[in-house]
């Protein structure tokens, strides 16, 4: 399996577009931090990356390179290799690819600057993000056979995390204003990982007096190390689960 | 060696294999044939795993391939149109694949074929430079390199041009004489004739029949595969 990663890595290596993410963030990271004294200014900007950006490029990026690797998957599932090994591979390379790349764009300038807990949950919950959005895109990959097809797919599910989710968020909240929905708003937060980072960054900065009653409800349960650890395992769950079922549709797909 | 029972396989409404049902055994070198869309190539991926079949099963060496996958080291297979990563060169794709099989490769590889088709002069070419017939080259050359038991061959000669489609010709004999099995799927009938010993027909996903070859020809009166073939096409 590790060779079958070394591969897939190489393969992301050599044709650049990581490098140039990776270049890009790192622009970003080290601008962001020299252009403001405030490095606390300076982290609410990344913030904004990291909850924009990182997921889309690493959505649309898997997605295009999974379709990519039509040609490598077939050669090597007609070879002595399990196809959940060939697939775990695939996506272990391209999200240690991405991880990499975000801790040396993002994680490095703000371990420098900005060694603070704030500084410290914002490239966790970057790394943890890439990881998801990685795994969203193999699932998204794996249901469909055409490319165009399967690259709007991925889109319109960032579309949906970054936008549309917030958007019915605050529709149920204006509906139902009259009930009392703040622990509702805790479960459905849960439904989606960027929302979720989102919380985790915001409640560090202590800015969460601005999200009002809930924000309060928030403070008490993202705010307490149960409720951080909660927070995490619900992620992890999020790039369990979208592998654990593209795995299961991969080992039956015909190729 | 190769069971294969009951092995059905729908693509949406389209039957492509009906119940097929065969028995491939040790140095038998068996002619798959049949019209455009027969279900060939898709009987052949079944066999390596790469298309699962909706019910029936197969089975190598008496043991089921679903959920196996260590019985396909003991596979060569030349794919009908070989696709490989376009940025690999054929040198890196060669290293890849003799890493990938290490493991479990016992004795020296057989780089006969890669020596015949000239490849180690162009192992700095990508693969998405290639031409179709070089593409084949390395495609055949893979499926022979680690001397497997058995050899799948779907449409080896289609591409090659003569020199090299008659030194893939000696080599499926010489591996033959070793006592392989060697499936091979062609429309150039006149090629097989000095290779075959098992024929299997099949047509809309059906199999039709499965006859050695001896009992072929006596059957339609014919010495040629091909004259053989074409009588069955006409009884029908």
């Amino acid at each position: 399996m590790i060779k079958i990663i070394k591969y897939v890595i190489a393969d992301i290596l050599r044709n650049k577009i990581v490098i140039a993410y990776t270049a890009f963030l790192l622009a970003i990271g080290m601008s962001v931090f020299n252009l403001e004294d405030n490095t606390t200014k300076g982290l609410l900007s990344l913030l904004n990356i990291v909850l924009i950006v990182v997921p889309l490029v690493c959505i649309i990026f898997s997605t295009i390179y999974v379709y990519n690797s039509a040609e490598f998957i077939e050669l090597l599932v007609s070879q002595p290799l399990q196809r959940k090994h060939i697939w775990l591979s695939l996506f272990s390379g391209i999200a240690l690819a991405l991880v990499l790349a975000f801790f040396i764009g993002i994680g490095l300038p703000v371990l420098l600057y900005s060694f603070t807990p704030t500084g410290f949950i914002l490239v966790v919950v970057g790394l943890l993000l890439t990881v998801i959005f990685v795994a969203i895109a193999l699932l998204a990959a794996v249901n469909t056979r055409d490319k165009a097809k399967g690259i709007g797919i991925a889109v319109l599910l960032w579309l949906y995390f970054s936008l549309l989710f917030d958007g019915l968020i605050l529709f149920i909240l204006f509906q139902f204003a009259d009930y009392p929905l703040e622990n509702l708003m805790l479960v459905l937060s849960a439904l989606n990982p960027v929302d979720m980072g989102r919380i985790l960054i915001l409640l560090k900065m202590d800015i969460s007096a601005l999200m009002g009653y809930t924000g309060a409800i928030f403070q008490n349960f993202f705010g307490t190390t149960t409720g951080m650890i909660a927070t995490i395992l619900v992620m992890m769950l999020w790039m369990v689960l979208p592998v654990f079922f593209s795995l299961r549709i991969f080992k039956r797909k015909d190729l | 060696m190769i069971i294969a029972t009951n092995v059905t396989k729908k693509f949406g409404r389209l039957t492509v294999l009906n119940n097929v049902s065969v028995n491939c055994n040790k140095g038998e070198c068996i002619a798959l044939i049949g019209p455009n869309g027969s279900g060939k190539t898709t009987l052949v991926k079944s066999i390596l795993g790469m298309v699962v079949p909706d019910s029936g099963f197969i089975t190598f060496n008496g043991l089921n391939i679903l959920h196996n996958w260590e019985y396909r080291r003991h596979i060569g297979y030349m794919p009908q149109i070989g696709r490989y990563p376009e940025n690999m060169t054929i040198g890196h794709l060669f290293t890849m694949m003799k890493d990938i099989r290490k493991a479990e490769q016992q004795g020296p590889l057989d780089e006969e074929l890669l020596h015949a088709f000239g490849l180690p002069a162009m192992m700095e070419k990508r693969m998405r430079t290639l031409s179709g017939g070089t593409t084949q080259r390395v495609s055949a050359a893979l499926a022979f390199l680690f001397n497997p038991d058995v050899l799948i061959l779907d449409e080896p000669t289609a591409g090659l041009d003569p020199v090299a489609s008659e030194i893939l010709k000696e080599k499926i004999i010489n591996e033959k004489q070793k006592g392989k099995l060697i499936m091979i799927t062609s429309h150039i009938l006149s090629e097989l004739d000095d290779l075959v010993t098992q024929v299997i027909y099949m047509q809309d996903g059906n199999l039709l029949f499965h006859k050695s070859m001896a009992h072929l020809q006596k059957d339609t009166g014919e010495t040629k595969l091909s004259k053989a073939i074409a009588s069955v096409m006409r009884n029908q």
